[in-house]
């Protein structure tokens, strides 16, 4: 199949095309800009049918999608980092209110310093909130994912709104050969338009949204709780017909040269291209290394990172995100969260690399990999650090 | 196994197409089914200011996602960067260095070309070639002929670039662009 040149944003606009949702509301933000330009392009250009909302700012935006997707309708919309926080509000009332809505976030750091380029912390602040959040290594993956996503989030036992991040710069603006799936394909693959079982019908009419105290609340929240639980079952499935469909074998948690390896980096995102790369060099010196890939960061496959983590002596963990004062960054919370009480316990090093943008480079991999080996060797953990910071 | 990968980095100011560039550089490898991936290193935008882009092609399939600090190639769009902004930084040994410039003796190429003496070194002057064939002084297509001759259509043919330039620009504008990739080939002195 031939391959196009397209960047990460084109990837997920052109994803975004082939599904042909009801509704799109966005506002811009570098470095997701392309994806809202380009979806507009398609609009005006009538190769969409979608009702395009040009909102005057982020929460509208996710205001508009709720109220669009309550409505019964398929639902896109796109930003990054300040544009994700101020939707951050209604962003929690999406998962509540049980809108399957399609979220790419070209990942940003979030100000300040101000700053406009690559970072993870603002999808990994959603972690909370009830969405399901995945990442992309690639644009073919970034293409993928965010068609995947619509059927994820859509389905009865789901109904979850469902975040598709890419590293900004290095991938939203980097050119690299995708192979696109066709409208048909797409329409296939999502059986058609949405189908709604709670929508706006005059003939059942029904309330979202309403006021639930302590009467109420936490069943509502124990709801998300467990579509959480039930969305990895039906992520599974999505996986499997995507696979059918177009090949391309998908998994929440991915790894590489994992069978004989005594040492893994576990890391997401952009930076597993990297590490995929650092293992390759390490491997070819007789290191017994291998990688875990974390697709998806909510629902958190805990149980696969034990098992893959058995036969292990030492564990590295890699984000681009970080919290402040926190036991360990974001990432390598859940990480230690898991291994905990599991039986199965690694060594640990862990770091916080590539925060605004600052490039990693495979040589700091290989540091990452030497120090945290010499750590292991003595029997200790790594705390967490920040890789390339200058004192 | 280590894949074999043909580091690129252009230098340029902001405005003059540097990202164009790159994306073209890619766009036509795609079309020889080889592997890419090619970005600009971006600030906020601001015109006249030093940029830098790049671009990474490979015949098989490749997972690295930095920028480029030890480039095969360097391209330079601007000869009023060199002394300003250490374009050769990283350099391989032996590697390629086409610098646009109207005056291949002018005291900047003379100490650059003096500074790596492995390097090998090629002048075009694009900018003329730009303004004559589009009628603007936009380099970003007419240095990419230079970039086919001097590495013998290994990383990409004039076909394939003709094709991508196509595929980005409307008819009128690609036949100039086209024909300005055609005398950078031609011009390029070694």
């Amino acid at each position: 199949m031939t391959r196009i040149a397209v960047t990460g944003d084109d990837a997920v606009a052109l994803a975004a095309k082939a599904v042909n949702p009801d509704v799109v509301a966005a506002y811009p933000i570098t470095p997701q800009t392309i994806i809202v330009e380009r979806f507009a392009d398609f609009v005006a250009d009538g190769e969409v049918d979608t009702e395009f909302v040009t909102v005057e700012s982020e929460h509208s935006a996710m205001s508009a999608c709720v109220g669009a997707s309550s409505a019964g309708a398929r639902v896109f919309t796109s930003t990054a980092s300040a544009g994700l926080m101020l939707m951050y509000e209604i962003v929690f009332i999406a998962a509540s209110s049980r809108t399957p809505i399609v979220m790419a976030l070209a990942n940003r750091a979030i100000s300040g310093p101000i700053n406009i380029h690559g970072e993870m912390t603002d999808q990994m602040l959603l972690r909370d909130s009830g969405w399901i959040s995945l990442f992309c290594e690639d644009n073919q993956e970034a293409h993928d994912q965010t068609i995947m996503a619509f059927k994820i989030g859509e389905h009865p036992d789901v109904l979850l709104p469902v975040a598709v991040g890419l590293d900004g710069f290095i991938l939203s603006h980097a050119i690299e050969g995708i192979i696109p799936v066709s409208r048909d394909k797409a329409q296939m693959f999502l059986e058609g338009e949405r189908k709604a079982d709670l929508k706006l019908d005059t003939t059942k009419p029904l309330s979202i949204g309403l006021l639930h105290l302590q009467d109420y609340y936490m069943e509502a929240r124990a709801q998300i709780k467990d579509a959480q639980v039930d969305a990895k079952r039906i992520i599974l499935e999505v996986f499997d017909e995507w696979e059918k469909l177009t090949g391309r074998k998908y998994k929440p948690i991915e790894s590489y040269m994992m069978e004989d390896a005594e040492y893994a980096f576990i890391t997401m995102g952009s930076s597993a291209g990297n590490a995929r790369t650092t293992v390759d060099e390490l491997r070819a010196r007789g290191e017994k290394v291998g990688l875990i890939k974390i697709r998806i960061y909510r629902p958190f496959w805990g149980e696969k990172i034990v098992e893959l983590c058995k036969n292990l002596k030492g564990l590295i963990s890699i984000e681009r995100a970080h919290s402040f004062g926190g036991p360990g960054a974001i990432l390598s919370q859940d990480i230690k969260s898991c291994l905990y009480g599991s039986g199965v316990s690694p060594l640990l090093a862990e770091y916080t690399i590539g925060l605004g943008g600052r490039d990693t480079l495979i040589g700091d991999y290989h540091r990452m990999y030497e120090r945290a080996k010499a750590a292991f060797t003595e029997g200790k953990n790594l705390p967490i650090s920040w890789m390339g910071v200058r004192e | 196994m280590a894949t074999e990968i043909i580091d690129i980095r252009l230098h340029g100011r902001g405005g003059q197409g540097v990202m164009t560039s790159s994306y073209l550089i890619a766009e036509a490898a795609l079309l020889e089914d080889k592997y890419v991936h090619a970005f600009p290193s971006f600030g906020p935008e601001r015109s006249g200011a030093p940029i830098a882009a790049f671009a990474r092609v490979s015949e098989s399939r490749f997972y690295v996602k930095t920028e480029i600090y030890k480039p095969d190639i360097v391209i330079v769009q601007d000869p009023t960067l060199l002394g300003q902004v250490d374009v050769l930084s990283g350099l391989k040994e032996g590697g390629l260095v086409i610098i646009n410039t109207d005056d291949p003796n002018s005291e900047g190429v003379v100490n650059i070309k003096k500074s790596r003496s492995d390097a090998q070194f090629a002048t075009v002057d694009a900018t003329k070639i730009a303004a004559e064939e589009i009628g603007i002084k936009q380099t970003n297509t007419a240095i990419l002929g230079a970039l086919v001759n001097l590495t013998n259509s290994s990383i990409i043919t004039l076909d394939s670039i003709k094709k991508a330039i196509m595929a980005r620009f409307r008819e009128e504008p690609a036949k100039k662009n086209i024909n300005a990739v055609d005398r950078s080939f031609n011009e390029v002195s070694k």
